[in-house]
């Protein structure tokens, strides 16, 4: 086995929150729609403080900010696809040539980024979370884009 | 993960069984990673909340590490993994465009290994004077390497090459695993050595 697939296998009996209900929106068409991205690659902006250990808080990324670093505190993936393009795990070039030729309306202005790998959800559940949504909302964000990491 | 994705409910997903840490599977490859976008954006006509499964599969190399040329060493009077690290430094700052980068403290890489060459020679982990904490400390080490390793590197190293390179391949790598199995022996607390190194490199008896 690969040392990924060692780590699904751990993995895949992982308790999961018990969440009310199964959100399913329709929102518009793609070619219309704003486009955010929330990571969980535990990324910031250049001189803002680094994630610390299984901090559930979340960064702001504005769409423009080439600046960015990464603060994630897994040992457990691979991080020299980021080190060498940030879009393996936050495409924002790729979404910048989507909303060009037409294929998305526009993208955000801000994008959100998380730290993956946490071990309590309660606080994201329930206060970042929420907090994030709500920030995504008040942008105008149509459609999220999630990448985990 | 699909098992958890599946006991998830999300509204919308697209599987990909790619390595963790490049969930959009190729770096530097546009047109991969445009596909794996439009597939994901497909979903968006899906008229119930739905996980699909996308057809490419990436796996890992982590049994094939980077081959990276290593700088001679400079001063033999230094520890090795001290002395590595200097020789790494001019290939760390090349890797140092704009975009995104691992934040790395530079001025405690080497603090941090004295430290953790200290621990092994038998100075209590917590009186070694290691950087933060030890999991930052042994992070931070890693991600200077591995910076420097994607500037020494003649292509685009696949997933966990260069992780390998730095635990198999390197005296730091070296030092970070005999560090863990002195902290694992003196009972440091579990993520504190635990950590120090991926678990698909540990080496622990």
């Amino acid at each position: 086995m690969t040392a990924d697939q060692d780590m699904r296998a751990a993995m895949a009996t992982l308790p999961v929150p018990e969440l009310d209900g199964h959100p399913f929106t329709t929102p518009r068409p793609l070619a219309e729609a704003t486009v955010a991205i929330v990571t969980t690659a535990g990324l910031h902006r250049a001189g803002e403080d680094t994630f610390g250990l299984l901090d559930p808080a979340y960064r702001v990324l504005p769409h423009g900010d080439s600046d960015l670093r990464m603060s994630h505190n897994s040992q457990n993936f691979d991080r020299t696809g980021l080190m060498l393009d940030r879009n393996v795990a936050f495409p924002a070039d790729r979404l910048d040539e989507m909303a060009a030729d037409g294929t998305v309306g526009s993208v955000a202005p801000n994008h959100l980024s998380f730290m993956g790998a946490q071990q309590d959800l309660s606080t994201i559940l329930l206060d970042t979370g929420p907090a994030a949504a709500r920030f995504l909302i008040d942008q105008g964000t149509d459609v999220v884009l999630l990448t985990p990491v | 993960m699909i098992e958890v994705a599946e006991r998830m409910p999300i509204p919308r997903g697209l599987y990909c069984n790619f390595p963790l840490g490049r969930p959009l599977g190729r770096p530097n490859d546009a047109a991969f990673q445009r596909r794996v976008l439009d597939a994901a954006f497909e979903l968006l006509d899906a008229p119930a909340p739905t996980l699909v499964t996308f057809p490419d599969v990436i796996l890992d190399e982590v049994d094939a590490p980077l081959a990276c040329p290593m700088p001679a060493r400079l001063d033999p009077s230094l520890p090795p993994a001290v002395d590595e690290a200097r020789g790494l430094r001019p290939a760390y700052e090349r890797a140092q465009t704009d975009g995104l980068r691992t934040a790395v403290d530079v001025d405690a890489v080497e603090p941090a290994l004295r430290a953790f060459a200290r621990i092994v020679d038998g100075t209590p982990w917590d009186q070694a004077e290691v950087p933060d904490n030890p999991l930052t400390a042994a992070l931070n080490i890693r991600a200077y390497y591995e910076q420097a390793a994607a500037a020494l590197a003649d292509h685009v190293p696949a997933a966990r090459a260069g992780e390998s390179w730095f635990a198999r391949e390197t005296a730091a790598g070296a030092l970070m695993h005999a560090a863990q199995q002195t902290m694992k022996g003196a009972g440091a607390p579990f993520p504190f050595w635990f950590y120090l190194l991926p678990a698909s490199q540990h080496r622990l008896t």
